[in-house]
């Protein structure tokens, strides 16, 4: 095995620093207009979702108290229109956005955290641990994943608990098998080796060395998991096991669906939570590509 | 010098020697193939043992007593309770349940659904035909159009349909399945603006019509067009892509140039040359991707009131009716397990290279 | 009789900034049943050139000059004509070792197609002639419905030869048919390429790197440099006595089989071919070549006369700069 020079020669200035790598990767990205326009999407989605109570009152919210006509089209005051209890949709796709978000976001840190572990184990222990682990993880990605998620929570009961944990149930297999791979491929460069020899322990490695080149790719996955999260939310929370009370896109296309809107021909119901689905989906989607592209420039032809 | 053959080499009979050579190489190849299908049929079975514990514990371990929910409403004494725990079975230890659940499962004993008081196997039974059905017309047209969108973008990659179709696709695929089909829904089966109501807005036939005969083809073909519809925009993409990038890889390879220098249209070349080579990898993603399919039917069969498994499913929630749950849970779990496996053999059979190792 | 005249050949590739010039004014002729072969290093252009004759180059080159062939331009006829007479007027012969010929079809069917296609004959007609020309290359007929990776190198090239044998070619064009085979198959194939374009009097250009197989091979010899002819003649005069260094040094590196006097350590040539975008006035070869004068980096090349048959771009063949030929065998 050859050794690599750069332990006996002068300290190399061409080489980046981790500050340096930073900068470097936000030059790129500035050079994709996809990536651009994602993050555009998701910084002003996340404004005014987090901004929300600040133009909105429990008033305009609450079915009990709200003025507007019943189901009505859009109008001056109502731009989106109003639904069947005279709320503005407008505000109920923007409060809706929290919700929404943030069970996106709850259940992608769980589905990296329980995936990267399991990658991270898979790929360092070769033994039995580690084919166990992969074998677990094969037969996770055979089962359909909505009706796992179903059972799951309709067995842990209605609520944005349980659907957070269904999502991450049948999310964590792609990022356990690229971590694993990505793992695998660290493991075996001639550095950890070394390290090994100085006395690293199993921990050690795995955090201190591993980790740090797995980290950028988890990053590129967690944008497209929470991308896939949302969708899954919404699903979940349509087909009747979110939370009742609370006001979700999925719970507005449920309502939607069981308030007879389409036989009413109630276009504007229907039609807002979809495309905000749509726009933040697609935030998270171009935003995760980008990146993807910069860490990877060797990917396939035609993308 | 001899014009007849090439020094013999070990993978080349000469001429005259042909037949003596294959008879242990058929052998062979016959009994490779044997032990890939061992092994991938092991790799089924225990995929299927595995979602049957896992339904074991999110059905009978997990929930709250069903005793207790069975008996909701209705005032009954505590001795009552026990009888009916013993009878369930519920006051066996948990190894036991267990495999009395296997046992009953592998019977097709699903237990009784809560909501319809009959039993579960019967109802999944009855909705079957109308899920295979829309997810086969689904799948077959699916297939057609994503493979035939993906050679032409991938032939010309970077050409105008290959850009109106990758984000035609991106933009499908980041709506959930069921808006697209609730947005189809209102336009064509309500009518929206100037499009008149052209489709039934729901269920599988009309019942005023005759159950039977060709009226009643071209009724529940009326029904199937606008769940299959959603369906199919939904799913092409997965086709497109696999199809288009298999297409890429072929474009630079040297058998194309001696088509192309054959005189052959350009046509010509891309349908007899390079399709066929790019069709094999995409056919195990295919078999593959039917699994999704089934996540999608749960969902369209909901918006649209199609009788089938996913509706059926939909309905088990309400409840929730867990015995229903669990059929279905264990059916979908195993037809995709059954796909994969099948996915895997025919690919075997497909690819003459593969056949020959 | 004169079958191809190639006038002024030049062709270049787009690549992102600009155009790089792969064959620059190339001109030649051949008559029927001759066979020229084409020699050059990798980089020198020779299969540009073979294939721009046919219009096989990919989308982005851009070909322009004349190929009259038998006094038609192919370079300016409408596709549907180019189509009719590719492979039935002129075939190629490819790599049949790599990946030229279509994996998953069987090689029976892949030589029926051109036949059907241009002779517009039915299935069973094509089958019957592809029998036969599977026969003529003394590939067994139970062979007809194989797959090409069911067969060895040598023989998927002789199932190369008989497709582009199929539609009767008054050309064949192959291009490096030998070069990914072993040295023993390699001569096998060779005789049997030659054998039957002499009986069916097939003119060919035959393209290599090789100078010992196109000597075996070919009447005539053109050496192609930095996309350019440097010499042209009669192959064994060519090698025996070559007027250009690059072709002196070409015949060296290669012992010619069957020659002992070659046999003896096969020399290189230092320095590397020039990239095709830094070429500038004067010789190409200028840098690399051992007998260069300042003239050769200041003179425009052109192929001058120098015997009966034989043109050489080299300043050393005019009269006012030969000087002793030093480095001669």
């Amino acid at each position: 095995m050859s050794t690599s020079t750069l332990t006996i020669s002068a300290p190399d200035t061409s080489h980046p620093t981790r500050g340096g790598a930073l900068l470097r990767f936000l030059r790129a990205f500035v050079k994709r207009p996809a990536g651009l326009a994602g993050l555009a999407i998701l910084v002003c989605v996340a404004v005014l979702a987090l901004a929300a109570p600040l133009y909105m009152g429990q008033n305009d919210l609450d079915v009990t108290k709200v003025s507007g006509p019943l189901l009505a089209p859009p109008s001056g005051g109502y731009p989106l229109g109003t639904d069947q209890a005279g709320r503005s949709i407008l505000l109920l796709v923007l409060w809706g956005a929290r919700s929404s978000l943030a069970i996106g976001a709850i259940a992608t840190l769980l589905t990296v955290l329980l995936g990267s572990s399991v990658g991270l184990l898979a790929g360092h222990y070769q033994g039995w641990i580690g084919k166990g682990l992969m074998h677990l993880t094969d037969w996770f990605i055979a089962l359909p994943s909505l009706p796992l998620a179903i059972s799951l929570a309709a067995v842990l009961g209605q609520g944005s608990t349980s659907i957070t944990i269904a999502i991450a149930v049948t999310s964590w297999t792609g990022t356990a098998r690229l971590v694993r791979a990505q793992t695998l491929a660290v493991e075996a460069r001639p550095y950890i080796e070394r390290a090994r020899a100085l006395g690293a322990g199993n921990l050690q490695v795995m955090l201190r060395h591993v980790l740090p080149n797995v980290a950028p790719l988890i990053m590129v996955s967690s944008t497209l998991t929470v991308a896939s999260a949302i969708l899954s939310e919404t699903t979940l929370t349509f087909l009747g096991l979110g939370d009742p009370t609370s006001v979700s896109w999925g719970s507005m296309l449920d309502a939607a669906f069981a308030g007879g809107a389409m036989t009413a021909g109630a276009w504007w119901y229907l039609l807002p939570p979809g495309v905000a689905i749509l726009i933040v989906v697609l935030g998270f989607t171009l935003t995760g590509r980008a990146v993807e592209h910069i860490l990877n420039p060797r990917m396939g032809v035609g993308t | 010098m001899s014009l007849a053959t090439d020094p013999p080499a070990a993978a080349d009979p000469a001429t005259g020697a042909r037949n003596h050579d294959s008879a242990p190489r058929a052998a062979a190849a016959r009994s490779a193939f044997l032990h890939y299908l061992g092994s991938k049929l092991l790799a089924a079975l225990v995929s299927f043992a595995i979602t049957l514990l896992i339904g074991f514990v999110l059905f009978q371990l997990m929930p709250a007593d069903p005793v207790q929910t069975l008996t909701r409403g209705h005032p009954t004494s505590y001795a009552q309770m026990v009888h009916l725990r013993h009878q369930l079975g519920l006051d066996q230890p948990v190894w036991r349940r267990f495999v009395t659940f296997v046992a009953n499962t592998l019977q097709g004993k699903l237990g009784d659904s809560w909501q319809f008081q009959q039993p579960v196997s019967g109802l999944i039974a009855a909705r079957l035909w109308p899920t295979l059905l829309l997810t086969g017309a689904s799948t077959v047209l699916s297939i057609v159009v994503g493979l035939w969108l993906g050679v032409r973008s991938g032939w010309r990659h970077g050409g105008l349909l290959d850009k109106v179709t990758s984000s035609v696709a991106l933009t499908f695929w980041s709506v959930p399945t069921f808006w697209l089909g609730m947005i189809l829904l209102i336009v064509f089966s309500v009518g929206l603006g100037p499009i008149p109501a052209l489709f039934p807005a729901g269920g599988m036939s009309d019942p005023s019509l005759p159950q039977t005969g060709f009226t009643h083809i071209v009724d529940v073909a009326r029904h199937l067009v606008l769940p299959a519809a959603t369906l199919v925009l939904v799913v092409f993409a997965q086709y497109t892509t696999i199809m288009r990038s298999s297409i890429i890889d072929e474009l630079g390879s040297p058998y194309l140039l001696t088509a192309r220098a054959k005189g052959l249209t350009d046509a010509l070349v891309r349908r007899r040359h390079a399709v066929p080579n790019a069709l094999l990898p995409s056919v195990t993603v295919i078999f593959l991707q039917l699994g999704g399919l089934v996540t999608g039917a749960i969902t369209v069969e909901t918006v649209f009131s199609w009788p089938g498994l996913g509706y059926l499913t939909y309905q088990a929630l309400q409840v929730p009716d867990l015995p229903l749950l669990q059929g279905t849970f264990i059916f979908f779990s195993a037809s995709v397990i059954l796909m994969n496996l099948l996915a895997d053999v025919a690919y075997r059979f497909l690819d003459p290279r593969v056949r020959a190792q | 009789m004169t079958l191809l005249q190639v006038r002024d050949l030049a062709v270049s590739y787009r690549d992102g900034s600009g155009t790089a010039p792969a064959v620059r004014g190339v001109s030649l002729d051949l008559d029927t049943g001759q066979t020229l072969g084409v020699a050059g290093e990798s980089g020198s252009g020779k299969t540009s050139m073979a294939l721009s004759l046919l219009r096989l180059l990919p989308p982005g080159a851009r070909t322009s000059g004349q190929v009259l062939f038998e006094g038609e331009d192919l370079l300016s006829t409408g596709w549907s004509r180019m189509r009719a007479v590719r492979w039935s007027a002129a075939s190629v012969v490819f790599q049949g070792a790599m990946n030229a010929l279509n994996p998953v079809q069987p090689v029976g069917e892949q030589i029926c197609e051109p036949i059907m296609l241009h002779d517009r004959v039915g299935a069973k007609a094509a089958r019957t002639r592809a029998l036969q020309l599977l026969d003529s290359v003394g590939i067994p007929a139970s062979r007809f419905g194989a797959y090409p990776h069911e067969f060895s190198g040598g023989q998927r090239q002789r199932v190369m030869i008989a497709m582009a044998l199929a539609c009767r070619p008054k050309l064949v064009i192959a291009d490096e048919p030998t070069t990914a085979l072993d040295v023993m198959v390699q001569a096998q194939v060779l005789q049997l390429f030659a054998d039957l374009v002499r009986e069916e009097g097939i003119a060919v250009i035959m393209i290599s790197h090789d100078l010992a197989v196109l000597a075996q091979m070919c009447d005539r010899l053109a050496v192609m440099y930095a996309g350019r002819l440097v010499e042209l003649g009669p192959s064994g005069q060519l090698i025996g006595a070559p007027r250009h260094p690059y072709t002196a040094a070409l015949s060296r590196a290669f012992p010619v089989i069957g020659d002992p006097a070659s046999r003896r350590a096969p020399s290189g040539l230092p320095g590397d071919p020039p990239s095709q975008a830094r070429l500038g006035a004067g010789c190409s070869f200028a840098p690399r070549c051992p007998v260069a004068l300042d003239a050769c980096r200041e003179r425009e090349m052109e192929l001058w006369t120098c015997g009966d048959g034989r043109q050489a771009a080299c300043l050393r063949v005019l009269p006012e700069y030969s000087a002793p030929q030093g480095e001669s065998s």
